[in-house]
């Protein structure tokens, strides 16, 4: 199947290649900007009544959850462009996709646990939240173990995107059976990022810590895609020196 | 059909043949739970507490260990280029391949499981819904198993490269078994997560198989 | 048709049309692309450009998929044969598999010699008489076109003979044969040097 020819302008590696040059760096400085921000008044409010200066994991944590979330949708629609129309650069844009998605999902789970030991006493407890964001690493990780063991480059992105599609109808189906599972067997309440307590001194650096993550998330994608299409450019010059 | 009936002997005489088979996995199945109370202790109190538990997850392990040659003989020996030209369409192969897996594995270990279960100490009332539920739980196994197998072709060492494929999705169907269970164990009723098993088994058959014949065209290709 | 395998573009710009009652070599160096070239007309490799077309006795144009299902026989290296079923079970499902009947299967013990072997596991068989076996079904269910990888080179003489008879006798009756070879095949046939 073609690309509508909305699209087509990613399939021309070499525009892509051109376009990102730039865009790569710039959304790279907004991200350090951002976080910066984000940071500064994140330091400066108020201790929460509750939880203390415990708070102030939130705003790594949260945006760091996110993400790990969005960077699976992107993995998924990467792979679906890449399998419905053979699309060598949404192929490269998955396969740099995933090991950003992971990092960003150990990260929350990480920053969650951490935040989870001062607030209920463990440092792991089975949260709904907590079991969903970890099967989700554990779908990226068997994501990364599939395209790492096939040898043929091809064969390997079109049986990981396969995977990748599967486990993006799979994800709301585990996300919700791992709540009616959390419903089963309620023990102590448990405290909620984002409910409608969050009081608003703590949105603006969350908004912006938000803002900043994921650009630094899109500006890594570039760069990683980048690095993949020259490792693809220079796999296929280094064999069409060795056949000459 | 002609064709499709004789794929399906086919499939069940490699299934129940070869070193895989249900022999394979019942072993498996046994060691492991007898391995329960040596780890975690004999008394009947606390083995009640996590054996049902472990009796039901220790069938999705069990279910994972023929999984790997279920397409990869064929892909090996060629075989898979004769079935994919065949008379039908390589979904039906799909599913008549899962479909034996199920008879040859899934189907003899949900017949077992009562046995375990009882050996770690739970009580006999259980024992139609752990068959039950390894039953519908047995189907979603062995077809989101063979689409991890189909995916995994032509990989290096598939055989632990489809467990970690596989074994995340296994989750939901999991913790539907698992609250039947437990909810027939005390008493409340088990149709809830009966059903949530039921609707996981029947997607499972009807949507991998699309996904195993598009995994099994890209291997060849 | 060109046909990229991994970075490597093994041919491009062929073009080959056969006739019934024709028979290809195709011949070339290891790794040029002959195997490929047969798993690209039975439908199993995506050419990376290009198509197969079928047509049928009056030029029709067939549908592909069809045709792959109903009038072709690929016979590769591998035979696809299960090292532990016997012969004939092997022999009985690759018949039923692509529409044979009872006679067919009868009609390719007799014109192969297979009886013999029935009774053996397929993983008692030496590759000649594996070779044979996966021919079978080349018999029991008759289909116009068969696409043979290095059919004869397992065998011994006498086989050869043997399967130049056969594959003649299918030519004559309006048959069609693309087969990859390293030496030429013992009857008339168009060569089609692949990857020169």
């Amino acid at each position: 199947m073609r690309l509508p020819r909305q699209l087509e302008f990613l399939s021309l590696p070499d525009r892509f290649m051109a376009v990102s040059a730039w865009l790569a760096p710039t959304i790279g400085a907004l991200a350090v900007l951002l976080l910066e921000f984000g940071l500064w008044f994140g330091f400066k409010v108020p201790p929460d009544y509750q939880q203390g200066a415990t708070v102030l994991i939130m705003f790594i944590h949260v945006p760091a959850a996110w993400l790990s979330m969005f960077g699976y949708v992107c993995l998924a629609v990467s792979s679906f462009l890449s399998l419905v129309f053979r699309h060598a650069l949404a192929d490269a844009a998955a396969k740099a996709c995933a090991p950003l998605g992971a990092g960003f999902t150990a990260l929350a789970l990480a920053t969650g646990s951490l935040w989870g030991r001062p607030m209920w006493g463990a440092w792991w407890v089975w949260d709904a939240r907590l079991t969903s964001v970890l099967v989700l690493l554990l779908f990226y990780l068997g994501y990364i173990a599939l395209r790492a063991s096939i040898e043929d480059e091809n064969r390997a992105g079109r049986a990981a995107a396969i995977l990748a599609l599967v486990g993006a109808v799979n994800l709301p189906v585990v996300h919700w059976s791992v709540n009616w599972w959390n419903t089963l067997h309620q023990g102590s309440s448990v405290f909620r990022v984002g409910g409608p307590t969050l009081a608003a001194v703590y949105l603006i650096p969350l908004l912006l810590m938000a803002l900043g993550y994921t650009a630094a998330f899109g500006a890594l994608w570039l760069v990683r895609i980048r690095a993949e299409l020259w490792r693809r450019k220079a796999r296929t010059l280094s064999l069409q020196a060795a056949n000459r | 059909m002609k064709g499709l009936n004789a794929l399906i002997r086919r499939e069940l005489s490699l299934a129940y043949g070869g070193g895989g088979g249900p022999l394979l996995a019942l072993a498996f199945y046994a060691s492991l739970v007898a391995l329960l109370p040596l780890a975690a202790g004999r008394n009947p109190q606390m083995l009640g507490a996590v054996g049902p538990g472990v009796a039901w997850l220790g069938l999705a392990l069990a279910s994972l260990l023929s999984l790997e040659r279920l397409f990869e003989r064929d892909y090996e020996d060629g075989a898979l280029d004769l079935l994919a030209m065949g008379p039908v369409p390589l979904e039906a192969v799909a599913l008549a391949k899962a479909g034996a897996q199920f008879l040859a594995v899934n189907a003899p270990l949900a017949v077992a499981a009562p046995v375990a279960s009882i050996a770690l100490a739970a009580p006999a009332s259980l024992i139609p819904m752990t068959i039950l539920t390894g039953l519908l739980g047995g189907l979603a196994f062995a077809f989101v198993g063979g689409l991890g197998a189909a995916l995994a072709l032509g990989a290096k060492r598939g055989g632990l490269l489809v467990a970690v494929v596989v074994l995340p999705l296994f989750a939901p169907p999991v913790i539907f078994g698992a609250a039947a269970l437990d909810a027939a164990r005390n008493g409340s009723s088990p149709v809830t997560g009966l059903l949530l098993l039921a609707a996981y088994a029947a997607a499972a058959v009807g949507l991998t198989p699309i996904a195993m014949a598009a995994a099994c065209r890209n291997a060849l290709d | 048709m060109s046909v990229k395998r991994g970075e490597r573009r093994l041919f491009e710009g062929l073009d080959l049309l056969v006739q019934a009652g024709e028979a290809v070599a195709l011949t070339g160096a290891n790794g040029s692309g002959k195997t490929s070239l047969l798993r690209a007309i039975a439908g199993l490799l995506r050419p990376e450009s290009g198509a197969v077309a079928f047509h049928g006795p009056d030029g029709a144009p067939l549908d592909p998929d069809e045709a792959r299902a109903a009038a072709t026989h690929l016979v590769g290296h591998q035979d696809g044969l299960k090292s532990s079923r016997t012969a004939g079970e092997e022999l009985q499902f690759q018949a039923a598999w692509t529409g044979a009947g009872p006679d067919g299967v009868a009609a390719a013990i007799a014109a192969l010699a297979l009886k013999p072997l029935l009774e053996l596991e397929v993983r008692r068989l030496s590759s000649g008489q594996r070779r044979r076996l996966a021919f079978g079904r080349l018999i029991a269910s008759p289909r116009p076109l068969w696409l043979l990888d290095e059919p004869m080179a397992p065998l011994d003489a006498q086989r050869r003979t043997q399967m130049s008879e056969l594959m003649q006798a299918h030519l004559k009756g309006g048959g069609l044969i693309v087969a990859a070879v390293h030496d030429p095949l013992p009857f008339k046939a168009r060569s089609l040097e692949i990857g020169a």
